[in-house]
Formats: structure tokens, C-alpha cells, sequence
């Protein structure tokens, strides 16, 4: 599969350095990634008449050589833009280009995780502000590849299934202000594209503070790697005794858990 | 030659070195060197970097020792063409026969070269054999990937030939197989009495940063204790100079320490894996070969499993 992506790639290749600029109205700046698949991104996720735009304040951290493509670490910070209301991550040359949607309801604007790379690409973050605009940063990531059509470990041993939804946390008092939080769950986020393996992983994640009050969702989709790790950070004025976090994954099982300090 | 202009002269220059360099490369010719360090004891020193179609691998220690009862191998190279061409230089030293090659521990560059030998000759802990037979092909396809064509033809060969701890004696040499782990589940130590050289595998690195892929940190350093109490003259690390003190072990023991702290203390602050990924390196290593590298591997591969110990550690499963 990603040997066409690679062909077509360099057959866009070619075009993109001869008109790679005017996708769509209203985007007047180039890719910084310099990406043949980044017209077919605007065009996947971003209404026509949405204005967006490349943002240097959009922080995508990730290593520049991943060896491991099951498990490349990335974080996203949009605290530099005012008013973030939803973050898109994905991947130009992903075979599932999405990778997490997630909605700061009180939570920093920003998300530690790790994904798993088929071949090498720019891992991007489209952040919406409040006035509709979005944001895009990004940074790319070389891999040998062939994290998305590798089994899981978990597929292959009964284990993970006593397992599976089982949440470990710990939350950290920061220098800065505020907590962070780490959790960690169990599950196999297989992405359907090995052979004999169905789909399987998180769909949603739901943060909130032990009274209920909301602090992020997240919307997962197959490219997160296995037993997947979430780094959250909460600003001082939403810090709570305790906090809870629930969801589901894209078979109905159910993820309920207590973070304690 | 006065009446070729000088851009002719230059363009006529990198013809003839692109021709060579192109030689070369159809060739795969390593250009092993084999250099006496001792009494019947010869080394093949490695380059102090990453697996490259440049090197074509080329990046381990290998030798060997020459006895009147035939030759002992240690590690026989990343490639098949490396594995005949050491075997070719072996026999222009000496015509006793190759009597036995061992492989340290199961990574590629140790071991890919055993087509180049008899079978009954190949030999290895257990532990190595058996990794040998689960992850030699993945590492082989992987050799392909980051050395190229060096890698024709080349295929993981196990040996079948299991070694055990203790003494062995090979003509004059008085020979001490050691069996220790923590870069590897299996590593091999061979220390010859008789001349006072250790041939360390891969538990030392000198000056090029320790690869990680299987390491447990503690058990490793408990090996460099050990061998720093051979009461070695010379020691062969598995990358790396020759050397004749300890200062391999004590670098590659700080590096390991370090490490092991580091992302221990990473762990317990809460930090994510690209905040340890950013993290900056003492300035005492900051001179070792492909550090940056080497640590950015490393993370990936140890700081998973630093990382659910913390989290384990708040006691209380939150479900």
C-alpha cells in the first residue's frame, strides 16, 4: 500500500514544485513541510472556505529518525494560540492519515502520545481557534516504517484480554503551575490493516475532574500505538483533588477509571 | 596536459574517481586488516559508526586467535562477503585451519558472517543460538535495508554448537569463556590467559556509544564488574579501539549509569518521551561517536518500560 503512496508521491512531487502553492482560496503560504500529500490534507480535513493557515506557534515534537515505527513519541502544544477549541493530528503518508482529535475543555491545549508510521512523513497539528481559523503545525518524521500493518503484540497473546481497559496514572505537581497528568492503557490498537486482524482500538477518552466537570476529550483513531501513554497537563485554576476518565473503544468495551493522587 | 583547460581537468578527475569508487563498491571489498595485538592474536577494528551502505556494516571488532591446534574466530562479521573475506585473510596468515567461530550474542554484525564457515565449526551460548534462530531473520532483512548490497546474499546461519562457561584449551592458549548478560541475554566474554587480551563483545564500546536494543542496564553493568576484575593486558571491546586498561569499561559503565539514572529520574518527574528525547547530554559524553543517536534509540527502547514503573508505582490501579 504505501509503495503506490510512494509513486504517487513522487508524481506529485514533480507537480508540487511547479504550482505546489494555491490549494484553496484564502491559504496564501506554502507548506514549511514542503509535503506532495499536503493539497490532498487540506482537501481531507479542512472545509474549502475554512481559512488555514501554517502557525510556528502549533509546537509538533517528535524525533526526526524514528527506528521504532510502532512507537514514535509525539507531543503537540498550542498553548501559544489564544482560544484553542479543537486539535487534529494526522499524518501526510500515513495509510490512516488521522491520528488523534482532541478538545481542551480546561486542559492545557496540548497532548503527549505515541503513534505508530508506516514510512516517513510530516506528523501535523491543525489547531481551530475560536474565530474558525486553523492552525497548522507539523514537523517530519523519518521511520523505515511499517508500524501500521504489524500485528500487535497484544493480538498474539491472551493476555491483554484480562487486561484490556485496565488504566495505570500518576499525577505530577509542575514547576510551571498546575498538574500533569500520565496515564497509561491497556489495549491492543490494532489497525485492521494486518492481515486476519480486525480494527480494534479507542475511540473516545473523556477527562474530567472527580466532580464531572469536563477537562478533554479525545478521539482516537488506529494509528495510536498499543497500550497507549497520554501525557495531560491541567493549568492551576482547573487542579482537582482527583480525577476521572472514561470512554470506549471501537467495539463497545468500556474504559472507566479513578486517577488518584 | 597544458592543453585541457582545468574544468576538463576536474571533470575528467571525478570521472576517475566515481569509475574507482564504483570498482570498489562492485566489489565490496571491505579492505580487512587484520592487526597483531599479541602472541598468535589478531583484531579487525571497525568503523566507530552507523550501519551505512558507506560501510557496508563494517561498524564491529572482529579476530582471531592462531593456535597449532587451528584457528578460533570471535564474531564473524555483519555480511556473507564479510564472513569470506575475513576467512581470506585469516589464510594469508596462517594455514592451520579455522577450527571454531564463535558469535558473542546475537546481533547482526556478530553473526552474519557464519556462512562464510564450515558448520561444525559455529558456536554460541544457548541464549544466543536461540536468539539467533528467532530475530536472525528480522536483523538480516534490516542489514539489507541500512547496508545495501555489502549484503548480497546473505543469510542467518545458527550455530548449532552450544558453549558453556569455563575453561577451554586451544593449542597453547589457555582460554576462559565467560558467560555473562545486560547487552544481550547471552554475551560471550572470552579472556585467553596465556597472552592477557579479553575479547569483550559487546558488553564494552570505546568511545562510540552502547546500543541498547535488548539491554537490561543493571545486569550489564554487573558484567563490566566482572570483567574489570580479569587482570586483563589488553581489551577488545566489541566497537571501538583496542585498548590497554580498563578506561573501556569504566566509559562504557558511566554511560549505562547515566542512562539508567536519567531516565529513571525522567520516569518519576512525569516527563513525556520527547521531553527525555530533549534532554541534554553531560558534556563527558558528549564526544562519544554517534551519541545522539545512540541516545535517541535508546530512549525509545528502555524509557516504555521506566515509564510503566512509575506509573505502577502510585499503588493504586485506578480502576
Amino acid at each position: 500500500m504505501h509503495r503506490v503512496h510512494g509513486a504517487a508521491a513522487l508524481l506529485l512531487l514533480a507537480c508540487g514544485l511547479t504550482f505546489g502553492t494555491a490549494h484553496a482560496a484564502g491559504d496564501r503560504q506554502t507548506d514549511p513541510l514542503d509535503s506532495p500529500r499536503w493539497g490532498d490534507m487540506r482537501k481531507e480535513f479542512f472545509p474549502a472556505k475554512a481559512r488555514v493557515v501554517f502557525d510556528g506557534r502549533v509546537k509538533v515534537s517528535a524525533p526526526l529518525t524514528a527506528e521504532n515505527a510502532l512507537n514514535v513519541p509525539v507531543s503537540v502544544d498550542a498553548g501559544a494560540l489564544p482560544d484553542a477549541t479543537e486539535i487534529l493530528v494526522f499524518a501526510d503518508f500515513n495509510p490512516i492519515t488521522r491520528i488523534v482529535r482532541f478538545r481542551p475543555e480546561g486542559a492545557h491545549p496540548g497532548l503527549g502520545f505515541r503513534i505508530k508510521l508506516q514510512q516517513s512523513t510530516p506528523v501535523r497539528a491543525a489547531v481551530k481557534t475560536r474565530d474558525g481559523v486553523w492552525h497548522v503545525g507539523g514537523t517530519w518524521v523519518n521511520t523505515t516504517g511499517g508500524g501500521c500493518t504489524l500485528p500487535s503484540a497484544g493480538s498474539g497473546s491472551p493476555e491483554w484480554q484480562k487486561r484490556l481497559g485496565e488504566v495505570s496514572s500518576r499525577v505530577w505537581d509542575r514547576k510551571e503551575g498546575g498538574e500533569r497528568i500520565r496515564l497509561r492503557i491497556i489495549h491492543p490498537e490494532d489497525t485492521g490493516l494486518a492481515a486476519g486482524v480486525p480494527a480494534f482500538y479507542i475511540q473516545e477518552l473523556k477527562l474530567t475532574d472527580e466532580q464531572g466537570a469536563p477537562l478533554l476529550q479525545i478521539e482516537g483513531f488506529e494509528p495510536l500505538a498499543e497500550n497507549p501513554v497520554f501525557s495531560v497537563d491541567i493549568p492551576a485554576a482547573r487542579t482537582a483533588a482527583g480525577y476521572r476518565v472514561s470512554g470506549r473503544d471501537n467495539n463497545g468495551n468500556a474504559i472507566s477509571a479513578v486517577i488518584e493522587k | 596536459m597544458s592543453i585541457l583547460s582545468r574544468a576538463s581537468r576536474s571533470a575528467i578527475a571525478l570521472f576517475t574517481l566515481g569509475w574507482a569508487l564504483l570498482l570498489a563498491a562492485a566489489d565490496m571489498d571491505y579492505g580487512l586488516q587484520p592487526v597483531s595485538i599479541a602472541d598468535g592474536t589478531w583484531v579487525l577494528v571497525g568503523r566507530s559508526e552507523d550501519f551505512s551502505t558507506a560501510n557496508g556494516g563494517n561498524i564491529v571488532n572482529t579476530g582471531f586467535i592462531v593456535t597449532p591446534a587451528g584457528v578460533l574466530v570471535i564474531d564473524s562479521g555483519p555480511s556473507r562477503a564479510y564472513g569470506e573475506q575475513l576467512k581470506r585473510a585469516i589464510a594469508r596468515i596462517t594455514d592451520k585451519p579455522v577450527t571454531m567461530v564463535v558469535n558473542t550474542h546475537h546481533h547482526p554484525d556478530h553473526f552474519l558472517g557464519n556462512q562464510a564457515f564450515a558448520p561444525e565449526t559455529l558456536a554460541a551460548l544457548p541464549g544466543t543460538i536461540n536468539g539467533i534462530h528467532t530475530e536472525g531473520g528480522t536483523f538480516n532483512e534490516n542489514m539489507y535495508r541500512l547496508a545495501g548490497d555489502w549484503m548480497a546474499g546473505t543469510e542467518p546461519v545458527a550455530p548449532a554448537r552450544q558453549l558453556t562457561a569455563g575453561p577451554l584449551e586451544l593449542g597453547d592458549h589457555h582460554l576462559e569463556l565467560i558467560a555473562l548478560d545486560g547487552h544481550t541475554g547471552a554475551d560471550l566474554a572470552i579472556f585467553d590467559r596465556s597472552t592477557g587480551v579479553l575479547f569483550a563483545g559487546d558488553l564494552v564500546f570505546n568511545d562510540r556509544a552502547p546500543t541498547t536494543p535488548h539491554a537490561n542496564l543493571v545486569a550489564w553493568q554487573k558484567a563490566l564488574d566482572r570483567l574489570e576484575s580479569l587482570g586483563f593486558k589488553q581489551i577488545v571491546p566489541g566497537h571501538g579501539p583496542v585498548a590497554q586498561d580498563a578506561a573501556p569499561i569504566r566509559q562504557t559503565r558511566a554511560w549505562l549509569g547515566w542512562l539508567d539514572g536519567n531516565l529513571r529520574q525522567a520516569a518519576e518527574d512525569g516527563l513525556d518521551m520527547t521531553e527525555v528525547l530533549a534532554l541534554p547530554l553531560p558534556a563527558e559524553f558528549r564526544r562519544l561517536a554517534v551519541v545522539e543517536a545512540e541516545y535517541r534509540r535508546s530512549v525509545g527502547q528502555l524509557y516504555p518500560a521506566y515509564e510503566q514503573h512509575a506509573l505502577a508505582r502510585s499503588g493504586r490501579n485506578a480502576r
